[in-house]
């Protein structure tokens, strides 16, 4: 079951994956490019290339895990249950009946609501409940959540 | 004494019991000593000592009998309704339906007066519950039944009506077992290893002792104090059966009466420590729903039974549970010895079309049970360890606050999938069923 088929699950939007890229670029790259162009004025160009040199390759696996973490999300709306799925080193699937869900909240902070993305979180019952989509794109993450709070109140089931 | 009516309404609005200030003004009693103390101790002079006592306890009582003014609750029909404050006022009202359990409790000092304090657990509560401290005995019980009936859609009995039936007692706990069992768990047991090797450290090397003693003592102190809390909460523990729902007394100097109506139970946990397996004693916990965020919740222990032997302990979660448990026959892979060697022995799941029941556990078996009627989710997760094992762990979630649920960990990959879809396939029936 927790192997459907590739095509069925849905994908956070694509605009997703190029704000979290834009962030590692901005959070690593830039400041370790800096940081080697401070240690060429301090120590001379080994230092300085060393550093680029780790600069380089921390960047490059950084892109790869951020790619590698947008393209194992997706979600995935069954008859009965809604299918959540992400994680890269560890895989996570949850299964969320939609007559369990509680409340879902829609939230976007100010990077995502640039980009016209939000998150779109499940609560049920339980704590451990971690049933969550970012990247939505703003209708699709207003649709699915109407879709699911109409669903929940419908299949409705007392604790 | 009974409670006052709040003479200026007629509309059922009732006070709690007029000596509760006067119980409320212990902590406040205790902070004033507490300040005096300081107080004494910077050798100001009595003068000021005197003003604070005379200026303080008059205060105190007047802002406690305020307090208790302005707090009146009332029963409707749907609803709890409690309205509290003086400076900012506070209306709560608590849907009877999502009423999970009631507790009656009564700490020593209000014991001794008579009085009881009625503490509910209500699902969805963002914050604690205030108790309702404190009502007279008998009020306390009343309301509870009253509670108790109208959440389960039953008629409330008005006053006057005839006593209710008694609780048929299903199990009563003897003090012996239960201290021998606390004696045997495994705090109290690695704490007194920990004390003979301190001992030892003292008699071959008294000089390097100093450290590891002012260390090691308070924290043995500790362990001990909790393990005769715990002894103290659970003394006289009894299960009972009552028309309300299943109700567990127990308690020496603050008794405590729970009462958990009939399906609410999310889920139920058997332990085993090592120690105890000579013995054949189990200890059984159960979870219920609800938000509770106090620290002295602690001393409700989550305990179904806190020592029994081990068939009378299965055969009161069945009648518990509605039906018997189903076997754990289903046991580990081989590949899961890579991942937990220890535990290996001991992983298996089963399950039937009412419970999903799964063991682990090193030196302790732990048997979750968890009522597929009461699945909020289910997960599956894998660590990349056991990704190269082909592994994967199945986690089903259920409400309860200490307990959450059942893990299944370490199955085969395609096992995992196999045991998600048969759970979500018999919860959606349990769910729709029940």
């Amino acid at each position: 079951m927790t192997e459907q088929p590739e095509a069925v699950w849905r994908r956070p939007d694509p605009a997703l994956l190029r704000l979290r890229r834009r962030l590692a670029t901005g959070i690593v790259s830039l400041p370790l490019a800096l940081a080697s162009l401070w240690l060429l004025v301090r120590q001379g160009p080994a230092a300085a290339a060393a550093a680029l040199a780790l600069a380089v390759v921390l960047s490059g696996l950084l892109q790869v895990a951020v790619q590698r973490r947008y393209a194992a999300w997706g979600y995935l709306e069954r008859e009965d249950d809604l299918l959540v799925r992400r994680g890269v080193l560890v895989r996570r699937t949850s299964v969320v009946p939609y007559g369990r869900m509680q409340y879902v909240d829609v939230t976007a902070g100010p990077l995502a609501r640039r980009y016209g993305l939000a998150t779109v979180t499940l609560h049920t019952a339980a704590a451990a409940t971690d049933a969550s989509v970012p990247g939505l794109r703003e209708d699709e993450a207003a649709r699915l959540r109407d879709r699911l709070a109409a669903l929940g109140e419908a299949r409705q089931a007392g604790v | 004494m009974t409670d006052e009516p709040v003479a200026s309404q007629q509309d059922g609005w009732v006070r709690l019991h007029p000596l509760t200030p006067l119980l409320r003004g212990g902590r406040f009693a205790l902070l004033l000593v507490a300040v005096v103390g300081q107080q004494t101790l910077r050798d100001s002079p009595a003068e000021a000592v005197l003003a604070v006592l005379v200026l303080g306890v008059p205060l105190g009582a007047l802002g406690l009998w305020i307090a208790w003014r302005a707090l009146r609750y009332r029963v409707t029909p749907t609803e709890l309704q409690v309205e509290s404050g003086v400076l900012v006022r506070r209306s709560r009202r608590v849907p009877l339906a999502r009423v999970q359990a009631v507790d009656v409790v009564r700490p020593f000092y209000a014991r001794v007066l008579g009085l009881a304090e009625l503490r509910l657990e209500v699902v969805g509560a963002s914050a604690a519950e205030a108790p309702l401290a404190f009502l007279a005995e008998d009020r306390a019980v009343a309301l509870r039944s009253a509670l108790l009936d109208l959440a389960a859609g039953r008629q409330a009995p008005v006053e006057g009506a005839p006593p209710p039936v008694p609780d048929r007692v299903l199990v009563q706990v003897p003090t012996g077992p239960l201290v021998w069992s606390t004696l045997l768990g495994t705090p109290l047991v690695t704490a007194a290893a920990v004390l003979v090797a301190l001992l030892v450290l003292l008699v071959l090397e008294p000089a390097e002792a100093g450290t590891p003693l002012l260390l090691g003592l308070p924290a043995l102190l500790g362990v001990g104090s909790l393990a005769v809390r715990r002894v103290l909460a659970e003394y006289g523990f009894t299960v009972a059966e009552s028309p309300d729902g299943l109700r567990l007394r127990h308690g020496l100097l603050d008794t405590r009466s729970q009462t958990i109506p009939p399906g609410r139970v999310q889920a139920v946990r058997i332990r085993e420590p090592l120690l105890w397996r000579r013995l054949g004693w189990v200890r059984v916990e159960v979870d219920v729903a609800g938000y509770s965020g106090r620290g002295d919740e602690q001393d409700a222990t989550g305990a179904l039974l806190p020592v029994a032997p081990r068939q009378l302990a299965l055969d009161l979660v069945a009648r518990v549970l509605g039906a018997p448990l189903p076997a754990a026959d289903r046991p580990a892979p081989p590949a899961a010895r890579w991942r937990a060697p220890l535990q290996h022995p001991r992983l298996a799941v089963g399950m039937d079309d009412r419970h999903l029941v799964a063991t682990s556990g090193v030196l302790t078996t732990t048997t979750d049970v968890a009522p597929l009627a009461k699945v909020q989710s289910l997960r599956v997760t894998q660590g990349p360890y056991e990704r190269a094992l082909g592994l994967a762990t199945l986690h089903v979630d259920t409400a309860g606050r200490r307990l959450p649920g059942a893990a299944v960990p370490h199955r085969g990959r395609s096992e995992a999938g196999e045991l998600l879809d048969e759970v979500a396939a018999r919860a959606r029936k349990a769910r729709t069923a029940g």
